[in-house]
């Protein structure tokens, strides 16, 4: 019937000490309209220089999304009035863009990959806010000229699965490269969503509707949802063309529907020129040669961890999508611990005891202390079941884990001497029941190994006692 | 009035007297109007700056009204290395509104006399800073050129007017009319002081990423008169100019060549393709530089019923005609349908100029040309746009081109008394050979104001 056509927008945040054209720090939570300068407050006479950070930061992207390195890319001036932009006009990449040809490969749920192509990524600063306040509206220039990577895709995704598949492999991306923080709720990875439907089979796009500023994976993908329906609702009608117009759409959260955003986007005519004040942005061979050496990337990272730790695909995935859990992970190698258990006490242990939403730098037990407790399963001083405890006391109680061991008694008796002796008295209290075992009945081996652990109070390692008990009983 | 050369050479108590007796003689000098207020800043030689300027605690407002109200927080580059240099700010003075115009008419502070003859505009847009070097009223000072700015009214005013290579000085502070045009220069008494000045002021700026990181050497220590050097005069070039300019034309010539000067004919492209490749490239840049001049952060806001009108109101009123005019105009040659068609095509009209220059610059060390097609008008003579425009026709492609120029005076005009001005252009970089031709040219014409 219809196929979905969609593409994307995504507005990265660079994660730079200081903004695109000044010097003016990029961090916010600073009283309003403080970290600003001549430059980003526009006044007379004020020139933007160029943040070669951005230039670095940007290489990095292009190289890691296959990308073609323009070594020479251009500014140009987008024209359009509003508080929030102080110069009235923002700077960006219209014509030659920094990043251009790159593509990307997500994993489709049936096992098969696909690419989805990146038209460009250019540099372009970001605006300010604007606060309304009842009758009244404020403007906070800290965050104007902060710079962004816009990252555009090709209309190749065809289902909001696809979106979100290719938004998490992007979003891991620009982590792993630590080019952005990419926090959606903070705004620094903002969604612009390109939507539009055609009949199954035919080739040829139709009117495409923008719906903007979406902050969650959750809300994209019912934005596209009612977007969709709204498009099909309105062909099935014979309202489409009346009614789909090329148009920006906010996505309304509490009514879940899209709405036309009406004014300054109406009938826009940008006037875009190149900037006057700023020469070409130029990637040196030095510069291309330093910022193209990038670190592992998600995918390389998840085909190691297979390979090297012998990890399963499903989980070398759960963990590799995360740079935070990746590098915990790592962590835990460092430390020593052994990645067949460090596996279980990362994937199934510790996270199963995490609600959502906490991250490694929130989580209460930092990889060192995992490893500490893998460790102590690794080397036998502990069982796996009292690990358990172990764990869950240490979720509440700040301790060191041998002290946690200690208090709670769970260090296994893998002492041989202290074993037999142990052995030897419930064998001499158990005379009759020894010589039943002698005259046949082999079940009674269970009653020793039980008795013998229960008066260890369970520190006793069970398969020590074991070779034990068989060997005094023959 | 002494020369920079003597008030750089006066100790502290001589200066401080002098600044005062100035100040006095402004104040009864007022009627010229070159003057907007006598505003000073520290110790040293006095320089009048131009009101695009940025000159920290001043109200610094392009002659407009949207500006009123506005104090800047900081210094332009130039500023900084005039007082690093022993020089300081006084007085910032009358320009047409954001630099656009050629006779200060379009100010909102009023008209400024030519010192010459009050019945005379004194050029624009750097009029007020002309008409005060010219009056007496000041040592030297800094105007702004994008078109002409600095050289045409130096040649209306009888004074030296200096307009370096583009990127030799910091556009840094200065009130953008076009970026890719601008230039700080000097306005002075004579060629060595602008040597001096121009040295002050030159030289890479990492605030401003078009200023040139060449290497800048100083000319003034190194000025000489007697090169002979080969000075091109462009056929057909006075054709159209008054009696007044070819008059002088001839008789630079002839002292060029009494110097010992070799002068050569050679063509350059018909001036009415500067004419436009200026207006289009200079009113894109401008309706933009233009557009944070919003009464949202500074200036003079005009409470409107919305947003919209807010903007409405306070552009409507705080820009003055000619302003709106060329704002229309760039956004007229940026809007969709319409930029390839002129402002692309200007773009290749402006590199089919520099080319020229290039070629003539292969061969000849510096071009002779007038300054404007005739003597300063007088007061409402300019007020058709398109007759104001066509005036900038010798110029303007000395800024497309980005090339250094100076403009000093010859004669007084037979006709009306005022003073004809002719300019030098030389290569890119090359000031030295620019000062060295201009001082050759005025020690041999031996200029003097009086009639
Ligand atoms: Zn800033």
């Amino acid at each position: 019937m219809f196929e979905v056509v969609i593409g994307l927008e995504v507005h990265t945040q660079l994660n730079t000490n200081t903004k695109l054209f000044c010097s003016c720090p990029t961090s916010f939570n600073h009283t309003q309209n403080t970290n600003t300068c001549p430059t980003c407050l526009a006044l007379p006479g004020a020139l933007p220089v160029l943040n070669k950070e951005v230039l670095h930061k940007s290489i990095m992207f292009g190289t890691a999304v296959d990308a073609t390195i323009n070594r020479d890319s251009y500014f140009d001036r987008k024209s359009y009035f509003y508080p929030d932009s102080p110069s009235s006009y923002q700077i960006t990449q219209l014509y030659t863009p920094v990043v251009e040809h790159g593509s990307l490969e997500i994993d489709l749920e049936d096992g098969s990959k696909k690419t989805i192509r990146i038209n460009r990524a250019h540099i372009e600063a970001d605006a300010g806010k604007n606060i309304h306040e009842g009758d009244i509206s404020k403007v906070d220039l800290n965050r104007a000229g902060t710079p962004l990577l816009e990252i555009v895709s090709e209309p190749d995704m065809r289902s909001s699965d696809e979106v979100i598949l290719y938004l998490k492999k992007l979003h891991s991306i620009v982590r792993y490269l630590d080019i952005s923080d990419a926090n959606m709720q903070e705004g620094s990875f903002r969604v612009d969503v390109n939507v539009s439907i055609r009949p199954k089979g035919d080739e040829k796009l139709y009117t495409r509707v923008e719906i903007k500023n979406i902050n969650s994976f959750k809300f994209i993908e019912k934005a596209i949802e009612v977007e969709v329906a709204r498009q099909i609702d309105a062909w099935e009608d014979g309202t489409y063309e009346e009614e789909i117009a090329q148009e920006t759409r906010l996505f309304d959260q509490v009514k879940q529907e899209t709405r036309s955003m009406r004014g300054k986007e109406e009938a826009a005519d940008y006037r875009y020129f190149p900037e006057p004040d700023l020469l070409k942005a130029v990637v040196s061979d030095e510069m291309f040669e330093k910022y193209s050496k990038i670190p592992e990337l998600p995918d390389e990272k998840r085909a190691r961890f297979v390979s090297e730790y012998n990890m399963s695909e499903y989980n070398a995935g759960v963990l590799t999508a995360s740079l935070e859990w990746a590098k915990y992970f790592e962590t835990m190698m460092a430390e020593g611990a052994s990645a067949k258990n460090a596996i279980t006490w990362l994937t199934v242990e510790l996270q199963g005891r995490l609600s959502g939403g906490i991250t490694p730098e929130t989580s209460p037990i930092s990889a060192q202390t995992l490893a500490t407790i893998v460790k102590a399963i690794d080397d036998k001083t502990i069982s796996g079941k009292a690990a358990k405890d172990v764990l869950d006391y240490r979720m509440e109680n700040e301790m060191e884990i041998d002290a946690i061991i200690e208090k709670l008694g769970l260090k296994q008796v893998s002492d041989t001497g202290a074993i037999e002796t142990m052995v030897d008295e419930i064998m001499a209290a158990n005379m009759d029941k020894v010589e039943q075992y002698r005259g046949g009945k082999e079940k009674l081996l269970g009653f020793f190994v039980g008795q013998v652990m229960k008066a260890s109070k369970g520190s006793a390692n069970p398969q020590v006692v074991n070779e034990i008990v068989t060997k005094k009983l023959a | 009035m002494i020369t920079l050369k003597e008030a750089l050479a006066l100790s502290k108590e001589e200066l401080e007297a002098f600044k005062d007796a100035l100040k006095t003689q402004i104040e009864a000098n007022k009627e010229l109007n070159g003057y907007i207020d006598v505003n000073s800043v520290g110790e040293g030689v006095p320089i009048a700056i131009k009101d695009n300027i940025q000159v920290d605690g001043w109200a610094v407002t392009a002659a407009s009204n949207i500006l009123q109200g506005y104090v800047s927080p900081y210094n332009a580059t130039v500023i900084d290395k005039m007082k690093a240099a022993g020089l300081s700010p006084l007085g910032r003075t009358n320009m047409d509104e954001f630099a656009m115009g050629s006779t200060t008419e379009s100010s909102f502070y009023g008209k400024t006399l030519n010192p010459h003859n009050a019945e005379y505009v004194p050029g624009g847009s750097s009029g007020g800073s002309a008409a005060v070097v010219g009056a007496g009223l000041a040592i030297a000072a800094l105007g702004s050129d994008t078109g002409g700015s600095i050289r045409q009214p130096a040649a209306y005013c009888g004074v030296v007017g200096m307009k370096p290579t583009y990127g030799r000085v910091s556009r840094y502070g200065l009130g953008a009319y076009a970026s890719s045009l601008d230039q700080i220069g000097p306005i002075t008494q004579n060629v060595e002081d602008a040597a001096i000045l121009y040295d002050i002021l030159s030289g890479h700026d990492e605030k401003d990423s078009t200023s040139s990181t060449l290497e800048c050497l100083s000319v003034a220590d190194k000025l000489d008169k007697s090169r002979k050097l080969k000075i091109a005069v462009i056929q057909g070039h006075t054709d159209e100019a008054s009696d007044a300019i070819k008059s002088a034309y001839t008789k630079a010539i002839d002292a060029l060549k009494s110097a010992g000067h070799e002068v050569v004919e050679r063509e350059l492209l018909d001036g009415k393709y500067d004419i436009s490749a200026y207006y289009v490239t200079a009113t894109a840049e401008a309706t933009t530089n233009l557009a944070r001049y919003d009464g949202i952060r500074y200036g003079n806001r005009v409470e409107g019923k919305n947003l919209s009108d807010t903007y409405i109101q306070t552009r409507s009123n705080g820009f003055g005609d000619e302003v709106k005019r060329r704002i229309l105009l760039g956004n007229f040659v940026l809007s969709s349908g319409y930029y390839d068609a002129y402002y692309v095509k200007a773009q290749k009209v402006r590199s089919l100029i520099k080319a020229e220059y290039e070629k003539i610059f292969e061969e000849v060390d510096l071009v002779l040309s007038p300054v404007a097609p005739d003597t300063a008008p007088k007061f409402g003579e300019m007020s058709d746009p398109m007759k104001m425009y066509l005036s900038d026709i010798y110029t303007i492609s000395v800024n497309l081109a980005g090339l250094p120029a100076i403009s000093l005076p010859i004669e007084n005009a037979a006709s009306n008394g005022m003073p004809v001005g002719l300019q030098l252009i030389a290569a890119p970089f090359n000031e030295q050979t620019l000062f060295d031709g201009a001082l050759s040219l005025e020690s041999t014409i031996n200029y003097t104001k009086g009639n």
